[in-house]
């Protein structure tokens, strides 16, 4: 049997994958799309928050088949109950129906040249001289298929990359287990913005949020460091239990995933071999946001797998231009947001609430972004935490 | 000993996949296949899992 050819097969078709297939078909190179589920979309392991910014940055339409609610802000709520909102354009929003976006970035993908393949699951994947050759099972039927390079987008439980000799594997300190449910008939949140909630003894290391998709219905969730006692479930039946408009409420999916916060893959690239999305742990490490990030990342990847057809140069020497291109897109940004991560994880309940108490949403904001200017940094440390020295020594051990 | 997944309770997120240091563990569209033969117990996959659908159980590697 000969293997049909591609130019570049794409394994792993959630939002990094299909923008990666639709980007190549855009450039007229041969690409197909494989994904092991029955179904491309579902089951979502996310709370389908997408800011505005991003719509732009991964070529996306506004379209309300997809984009079910508009959000303007966020607010904030400390371990003690007092909260803080703020909207701004830059934290406008939508929240999604993840599952109808990615059937049409599919079908937009197949319009422009692409070939998706669902039920498609790589049982091998294997260098040969001048191609990757593949196995797949496509419901009990094996196929074979040959491509120049391989780009996997195959999310936490990435398989392939760690096939072909790069290590995606994530260490317990790293990620975030998170547990989901969307729930409708409930009430008690403010459906204009995303709730969050911090503390110790809601979600350890993490927080819980609300994420309205309508008024009576939203995503509610939680995520918290990687190795505590209790099992996220535990923490979201917990935080749903202590509030009446959430416990009357039903739950109409059950949703969980775990959150690769602890810092990108150093290194994306291999020979035939390149990365994207939660796969090379593409997370924003303060928010573990990742529909956006992951886009992107399928964008660079499609772009520089393009520019190695044309060269016909599939090296991990050529294709590492895609890791300075993302440190220069978002790396060195969400590199400096790790350390943010580094800092809330210092972060006693007290501490949260003298913050929260004593800190402006705009000072809460340029921290969380990483985007902490001097004369701000001056106020926070010289003045606001005067009192608190220990704290102030955190801080600024983790804001420089 | 070796790991043991219960269907019941989980949902499928792999993401006991994503911490497993020896590749034991692949997600089958709604199927948790551990391959106790590689299995180190190290736990790393109960420590992670949301919903609490794995844990180590003796004798799986006989």
């Amino acid at each position: 049997m000969t293997p049909e050819h591609f130019d570049v097969i794409v394994i792993g078709l959630g939002p990094a994958g299909l923008v990666a297939c639709r980007t190549l078909a855009e450039k007229k190179i041969s690409v197909l799309g494989l994904d092991r589920k029955q179904e491309i979309g579902p089951p979502k392991r996310c709370a389908e928050g997408l800011g505005l910014a991003w719509f732009k940055r991964a070529k996306l339409k506004i379209s309300p088949e997809w984009c079910v609610h508009k959000i303007y802000g966020a607010t904030l709520f400390s371990p003690s109950g007092s909260s803080v909102t703020l909207k701004s354009k830059k934290l406008q929003g939508y929240i999604l129906e993840r599952k109808i976006l990615e059937k049409h970035l599919a079908m937009d993908a197949v319009k422009k040249g692409a070939k998706i393949i669902a039920k498609s699951d790589v049982i091998e994947a294997r260098r040969e001289p001048g191609r990757v050759f593949l196995r797949v099972n496509n419901g009990g039927e094996e196929k074979q298929y040959s491509c120049g390079m391989v780009i996997a987008c195959d999310g936490i439980d990435s398989l392939i990359a760690r096939q072909l000799g790069l290590n995606t594997t994530n260490k317990l300190v790293d990620v975030d287990s998170g547990c989901q449910y969307e729930m409708t008939g409930i009430s008690g949140y403010d459906p204009a913005v995303l709730n969050i909630y911090f503390g110790t003894d809601v979600a350890p290391r993490g927080y819980a949020w609300i994420f309205p998709k309508r008024k009576d219905t939203a995503n509610v969730g939680i995520g918290i460091g990687g190795m505590q006692k209790e099992t996220a479930k535990y923490y979201l039946d917990k935080f749903i239990a202590s509030r009446q408009g959430l416990a009357k409420g039903s739950v109409i999916e059950a949703n969980a995933g775990i959150i690769p916060v602890g810092g990108f893959l150093e290194n994306m690239a291999k020979d035939s071999l390149l990365v994207a999305g939660d796969a090379a742990h593409h997370v924003d490490p303060v928010h573990g946001g990742g529909i956006g990030i992951a886009m992107e990342a399928g964008i660079l990847a499609a772009n520089v797998a393009a520019e190695a057809v044309h060269k016909k140069d599939f090296s991990e020497k050529f294709l590492s231009r895609y890791n300075k291109l993302w440190y220069e897109t978002r790396g060195n940004e969400l590199k400096k947001k790790l350390r943010v991560r580094h800092l809330l994880e210092q972060l006693s309940n007290d501490d949260f609430n003298y913050l929260a108490d004593s800190l402006t949403i705009e000072e809460v904001m340029k921290i969380a972004s990483a985007d902490l200017d001097k004369p701000t940094k001056l106020i926070i440390l010289g003045k606001k935490l005067v009192k608190r020295p220990g704290l102030a020594k955190i801080m600024l051990k983790y804001l420089n | 000993m070796g790991a043991k997944n219960n269907p019941q309770k989980c949902l499928y997120c792999g993401g006991c996949v994503g911490v497993c240091p020896v590749s034991a563990i692949k997600l089958d569209e709604t199927r948790i296949a551990i391959d106790n033969a590689k299995c180190i117990d190290c736990s790393a996959c109960i420590l992670i899992c949301p919903v609490g659908a794995n844990e180590l159980v003796k004798g799986l590697k006989e």
